[in-house]
């Protein structure tokens, strides 16, 4: 039996667009792939055919040799695949902490208990801190989500995310919105995440991709273009004149 | 952004804002306690003011926590006040077995009817929360050699409590009974709200999406409150049934979904307190205006609601962080 991800001729359609084309990829565990495209490429729709928010016509998903397609998106999450949004979705009036408690809470099955406080169990307010930290976000702790700058925000989303102990992850545009100045505190967040995690980033920031990733797949009008590592991508002759630009040749 | 900056914009930690509103809680069990003995010759009415906020305590639950849009919350209220009124008059007269009832039926009726209406939302979802009390109200009304039909269901006639406490004329037991009721249900309440299964609720009210994300069963959740808040409407009008000893159409009807609904947002969605204030304030003004113009009254009410829609979107609760926003804006 295989582990990690295994997406085998997944197809779907929006009227009459093609959005994902007979789409095959492997995550192990350990992986670091990136997933680029230009703008409508079917990126984040193939991020959400992934997670089960659209489900598809035609192909196969399995986890450690599992078929996942029939399970509903809520199923999925359990059996461990997690996503980041590409617009960040988070409880805004919550504070941080009730941010991340609330994932732990439902990964422990404990969200049913109806007459304990939501922080009196231990195990979970240790996680919460624990994940704080890796963030660094022990000082906003206490804060409303809503009143963090948008970078903090996309730190709480990883944060959460991973609060799910997912086998699979995947970040969509976890940059996206977050100046510039800022995107290395991101790229650091992207670095310390557990190694025997996989990890599918979906990203426009080129400098964030190459740093990060060891594989690139290149998906184009719902098809995988090319796969290969950052450099054979960035050597890559149709990959420039399509989407990256003479700048990343050497 | 700064370390201090962080400390000013903290919310208020857990235990303090514990200490706080316990506080609070037994100020207001002291001044519920008071109006048994500062209104001896309107028990009858306060009585109704404390099963009111039963019933808007349950709407809040269902809109102010778990965001679920509803115009048809008498349907819970109604079943109870029915269930444990035929009860009364066909079976057995013990008001804890009939309150029993009460519950039971408002459960039944918002998990049945939460299999349908949660399917839906917006406008659909209010729609369809309408639709469905108006079918029970229809029923209600067909049924009549079994519910009196439009004459409402007559010869309710209680036990004493515990074969000890007989209700009274003037409303004696009836109040105390009611209050024990509502403070046991208040602090019910505060547990859910601050439990997983509130936060979740919150969650869910706040971006269904992103629970969905952390592996929610998003539509069986809501139901799961959809039917806790049924049980509490049932309690509601089932006590109803019991101290008034009669239940009519109007148990099930879109003015008292609506009035509620009122209340609710005169007082503060999802925060418990304003089911409270609202209640007891449009009751309050509700009497004294409609004493004085008994045709007139709901302008008062109606400027009221304006008010607070425009300048206190939060609700009344809201009031006195607007006041400070407001002072600091002025210096």
């Amino acid at each position: 039996m295989s582990s990690g991800l295994e997406v085998k001729n997944l197809q779907k359609h929006f009227g009459g667009i093609v959005v994902a084309n007979n789409i095959c990829l492997d995550l192990k565990p350990g992986d670091r792939k990136a997933l680029i495209g230009p703008n409508g490429a079917g990126k984040t729709t193939f991020a959400n055919l992934l997670t089960g928010t659209l489900m598809p016509e035609s192909g196969s998903i399995r986890l450690d040799g599992a078929d996942i397609l029939s399970l509903k998106e809520s199923k999925r999450v359990r059996a461990g695949v997690a996503k980041t949004f590409q617009i960040t979705t988070l409880f805004k009036a919550m504070s941080v902490r009730e941010n991340i408690r609330l994932p732990i809470l439902e990964r422990e099955r404990k969200s049913l208990n109806w007459l304990s406080s939501s922080a009196s169990f231990p195990e979970v307010e240790n996680e919460i801190e624990q994940l704080l930290t890796q963030f660094n976000l022990e000082t906003f702790a206490d804060l409303r989500v809503q009143d963090l700058a948008y970078g903090q925000q996309r730190l709480v989303e990883m944060a959460l995310t991973l609060a799910l102990k997912p086998r699979i992850l995947i970040l969509d545009e976890p940059s996206a919105g977050v100046p510039t100045s800022d995107a290395h505190i991101i790229i650091e967040a992207i670095e310390r995440l557990p190694q025997d995690l996989a990890v599918l980033i979906i990203e426009h920031d080129m400098k964030l991709v190459f740093r990060v990733a060891a594989r690139i797949v290149v998906l184009v009008n719902g098809a995988i273009l090319l796969e290969g590592s950052p450099e054979e991508i960035a050597g890559n002759q149709q990959v420039r004149d399509l989407y990256l630009g003479a700048s990343h040749a050497h | 952004m700064s370390t201090d900056a962080a400390k000013t914009l903290a919310v208020t930690p857990p235990r303090k804002r514990f200490r706080t509103r316990l506080l609070l809680d037994l100020v207001l069990i002291g001044i519920g306690s008071a109006t048994f003995f500062l209104f001896p010759e309107n028990l009858g009415f306060v009585t109704r003011v404390l099963i009111m906020i039963i019933f808007v305590l349950s709407l809040d639950l269902v809109i102010g926590y778990a965001g679920i849009a509803t115009l048809g919350h008498a349907a819970l209220f109604g079943s109870g006040a029915y269930a444990a009124g035929l009860f009364a008059v066909y079976i057995s007269a013990d008001p804890l077995i009939g309150l029993a009832i009460g519950i039971i039926a408002g459960a039944v009726i918002a998990f049945l009817s939460g299999l349908i209406l949660l399917r839906a939302g917006g406008l659909t979802l209010l729609m369809l929360s309408i639709a469905i009390a108006q079918i029970l109200q229809e029923i209600a009304n067909k049924e009549r050699p079994l519910t009196g039909g439009s004459d409402g269901l007559l010869g309710i006639d209680m036990d004493p409590i515990f074969g000890i406490f007989a209700f009274d004329f003037f409303g004696r037991t009836g109040f105390w009974y009611v209050f024990v009721i509502l403070v046991m249900v208040f602090f019910l309440l505060k547990l859910v709200v601050a439990s997983p299964f509130g936060l979740a609720a919150r969650g869910i009210h706040e971006s269904p999406a992103r629970m969905r994300a952390i592996g929610t069963p998003v539509y069986w959740r809501l139901v799961g409150i959809y039917t806790l808040a049924g049980a509490i409407a049932g309690i509601a009008g089932a006590l109803s049934a019991q101290v008034t000893e009669l239940v009519s159409l109007e148990a099930l009807g879109f003015t008292l979904s609506a009035e509620a609904l009122i209340m609710l947002i005169l007082g503060g969605t999802g925060r418990l307190y304003g089911a409270i204030f609202g209640t007891v304030i449009f009751m309050s003004v509700h009497h004294w205006a409609a004493s004085i113009d008994p045709f007139n009254w709901l302008f008062v009410i109606g400027g009221l609601v304006l008010v607070v829609v425009y300048f206190v979107p939060e609700g009344l609760l809201g009031l006195p962080a607007k006041l400070r926003q407001w002072l600091r804006a002025g210096r």
